[in-house]
């Protein structure tokens, strides 16, 4: 178990080295460099300008170089000019060159500075990391039980009415992407055309305040593409569990259909939905940048599209870092859960 | 002109409509007939889910075939005075002409639009679907075949874009600036290799010992296959047939690498199942070559999951498409694809909500129909 755990996390850092690296080449593409300059220095400086800017500013030493500065392994850029100023990566503005540290970067948590929001960019992601938080607890609130109950209904009896009405309604739910059915209910509960004016189109005012009337709309958008998926998930589970000779026994020794489900069955039939949610987290990232992007809820899917809109690309990096972080994170927790939960998988 | 009352409105839309409906009255008829000779496809006839799912998507073709004749006006025509109209608002100036589905916020036709959306669409997505597929079969075959060193780099490396996660690839893929870049057409350098790849090798190892037929059929893959590849590539081809606007291939190329992983982790999983069965054992001991199991004894066994899958991934790269248009990325904002139709239509949701309506209800049913049709091959194909 030791061994697996200690492989899957060296496999795991290995990956996001290499995710990390390609977002930071991606975002550190010429065309990038070059609009980055001209929204710091002048939109009208000339080419010899902005070539001579970025060399000040450290953006045109090898990408390994400034890969590892950023990530905090290697030592910052300094450069002494005429006047014999030093600047540098790590020296601020205001504090004398001699006390700016080595390294600053990722490791040493300096995550660097937003140039759309003005502020220090752990400040901000920590701050929408908090707000989508909120929307994520209330959506797997809402989807997990949801999925659960409408699978674990559906596979019970395999073929019956209510699994084709479940299975189908679980068919839909994953044919309609956010951006469709967000449209759709904005369209039906939160304009004068659909007549319900039950809920508001925009969750603005659910960042300082959430009610029932600004937060419904995006959970159920949120949720509703994914309780399909999960609902599918847990009736195949369910519908094979309920064909395992030990339900049999347990239905002939007398038992009664609840106590079948609620005692024999639910119990194996979970195993396989709990990984697929925890891989769902994930999914649930570009469901959260569109629901918010719709919705104006600004947490951390909006921040990432004001980082790529205005070319920010320190925050970008930093959105980039907390998304890779999450994946990779609720990978391994689903693996090592999926070994727990099932006594038929030994590592060795 | 007065304006058309809602039962109006909808017979002036299914009388549009009219060359989809012989269309599937003719397809559904024909397929019924000789069903017992379609095999899985005459199979589905069985199944009220898939025949559903059929019809979805066969709308949806023949909508895209016959978009001229569908469409009442031009996509990007605006016409004066039309803004924002409600549906069924006659057109002033014309007689006998109304904005079926009223007009957008630049006062084009909705209806029309959607019509022609449905052509970018249907192009696209089934398209970028074959190249995924051919990526993910030609290199999972063998990793699964083989294991070994070259199955664990592969398999990481499929990880990795696995990990990656969608929205941000699409952010940091489809831009303006990469284009500039070139990585776009590096990436389809590369990724648009693999069918050539993949029917080189169906070819060869079929036709190995008959030198007449390989030299042909190789010749033949190797002329249309590079012909093909200069032009969408490279916009190079020397006649001018195979094109690809740069914004389309960077979508594109997207698109197929995002899906491309998921289709080698599904092959190489079925490859590892199937290689155990008893004909690859008796395959390789006729002495058949590696690529010969693989792409004549694994491939055909291993189609039922393919085809299911493929219907599905059709259906997600449609939404995935839709994405991309939702954030305003790679198609031009005048593109009546339905994506982009919903991202301008939203921004004035509350006011006039009629424009975004009619791409959302297109995307759902065609996606819908793709799982619906995804569902009932799956049962099907069970069966037996």
């Amino acid at each position: 178990m030791v061994s697996f755990l200690i492989r899957r996390t060296g496999v795991m850092l290995l990956t996001a080295l290499c995710l990390t690296f390609c977002v930071f080449f991606l975002t550190n593409l010429e065309p990038n460099l070059e609009k980055l300059t001209k929204s710091e220095g002048n939109q009208r400086m000339s080419d010899v300008e902005v070539q001579s800017w970025l060399e000040e500013n450290g953006y045109r030493q090898p990408l390994f170089k400034r890969y590892g500065e950023w990530l905090g392994v290697a030592k910052g850029w300094t450069r002494t000019d005429e006047n014999g100023e030093i600047s540098g990566r790590c020296i601020k503005r205001g504090v004398p060159a001699e006390e700016a540290p080595d390294r600053c970067g990722l490791l040493q948590g300096d995550w660097g500075f937003s140039l759309v929001f003005k502020e220090n960019i752990d400040g901000i992601i920590k701050e929408k990391l908090g707000l989508t938080g909120k929307l994520m607890l209330c959506v797997l609130l809402v989807m997990v039980p949801a999925a659960l109950i409408i699978g674990v209904v559906a596979g019970m009896r395999e073929g019956s009415k209510t699994d084709r009405t479940l299975s189908t309604f679980s068919i839909l739910t994953t044919s309609t992407p956010e951006y469709v059915s967000g449209v759709i209910f904005i369209i039906v509960f939160a304009s004068k055309f659909g007549g319900l004016r039950w809920f508001k189109g925009t969750s603005a005012t659910a960042m300082e305040n959430i009610t029932f009337e600004n937060f419904t709309l995006p959970v159920i958008t949120l949720a509703l593409y994914g309780v399909g998926y999960i609902a599918r998930m847990t009736r195949a589970s369910m519908a094979e569990v309920m064909n395992e000779q030990y339900i049999r026994t347990a239905r002939l020794k007398g038992l009664g259909f609840s106590g079948v489900v609620l005692k024999h069955a639910l119990r194996n039939a979970l195993i396989a939905p709990f990984t697929v949610i925890m891989l769902q987290i994930p999914w649930l990232l570009t469901g959260v940048v569109i629901v918010e992007t719709l919705f104006n809820y600004k947490g951390f899917g909006w921040t990432l599209v004001a980082a790529v809109g205005n070319n920010d690309i320190e925050l970008l990096l930093a959105c980039s870092v907390v998304a890779v972080f999450v994946v990779l994170v609720t990978q391994l927790l689903s693996d090592i859960s999926y070994v727990f939960l099932n006594p038929r998988i030994r590592v060795s | 002109m007065e304006r058309l009352t809602a039962s109006e409105i909808i017979v002036g839309v299914l009388t549009q409509f009219t060359p989809v409906w012989i269309g599937l009255a003719v397809i559904l008829l024909v397929s019924w007939l000789f069903r017992s000779k379609l095999g899985l496809y005459g199979k589905l006839f069985g199944s009220p889910i898939g025949v559903a799912g059929l019809i979805l998507v066969l709308f949806w073709v023949l909508t895209a075939i016959f978009a001229d004749l569908i469409a009442t006006m031009d996509p990007l025509t605006q016409l004066s005075g039309m803004k924002n109209k409600k549906p069924g608002w006659p057109v002033t100036g014309e007689e006998g002409q109304w904005y079926l589905l009223g007009g957008d916020n630049l006062a084009r036709d909705v209806f029309s639009r959607m019509v022609h959306g449905s052509r970018i669409v249907i192009a696209i997505a089934p398209a970028a679907t074959i190249f995924a597929f051919m990526v993910g079969v030609t290199l999972g075959l063998p990793s699964g075949y083989y294991g070994g060193k070259f199955d664990t780099v592969l398999s990481f490396i499929a990880n990795l874009v696995l990990a990656f996660p969608v929205i941000l690839l699409f952010f940091l893929l489809v831009t303006p600036e990469i284009r500039e870049t070139g990585v776009p057409l590096v990436m389809a350098g590369v990724l648009f290799l693999f069918p050539i790849i993949f029917f080189l090798m169906l070819f060869y190892s079929r036709f190995k010992e008959q030198p007449p037929k390989l030299i042909f059929s190789v010749a033949a893959t190797l002329v249309l296959g590079f012909w093909a590849y200069s032009g969408l590539a490279f916009n190079k081809d020397p006649f001018g047939v195979f094109y690809m606007d740069p914004n389309l291939l960077n979508i594109f190329v997207a698109v197929v690498f995002v899906n491309s992983p998921t289709v080698f982790r599904i092959v190489r999983g079925l490859t590892i199942d199937i290689k155990t069965r008893d004909y690859v054992a008796a395959a390789q001991t006729r002495g058949e070559t590696p690529w010969y199991i693989m792409l004549w004894e694994v491939l055909p066994n291993a189609r039922g999951p393919l085809i299911v899958d493929f219907c599905l991934r059709i259906g997600y790269t449609t939404i995935l498409l839709g994405t991309l248009g939702f954030f305003g990325l790679g198609l031009t904002p005048e593109s009546p694809d339905w994506g982009t139709t919903i991202n301008e239509g939203r921004k004035l949701l509350a006011v006039y909500p009629h424009p975004a309506l009619p791409p959302t209800i297109a995307l759902m049913t065609l996606v819908l129909g793709l799982n619906l049709l995804a569902d009932g091959l799956r049962e099907e194909s069970l069966k037996d």
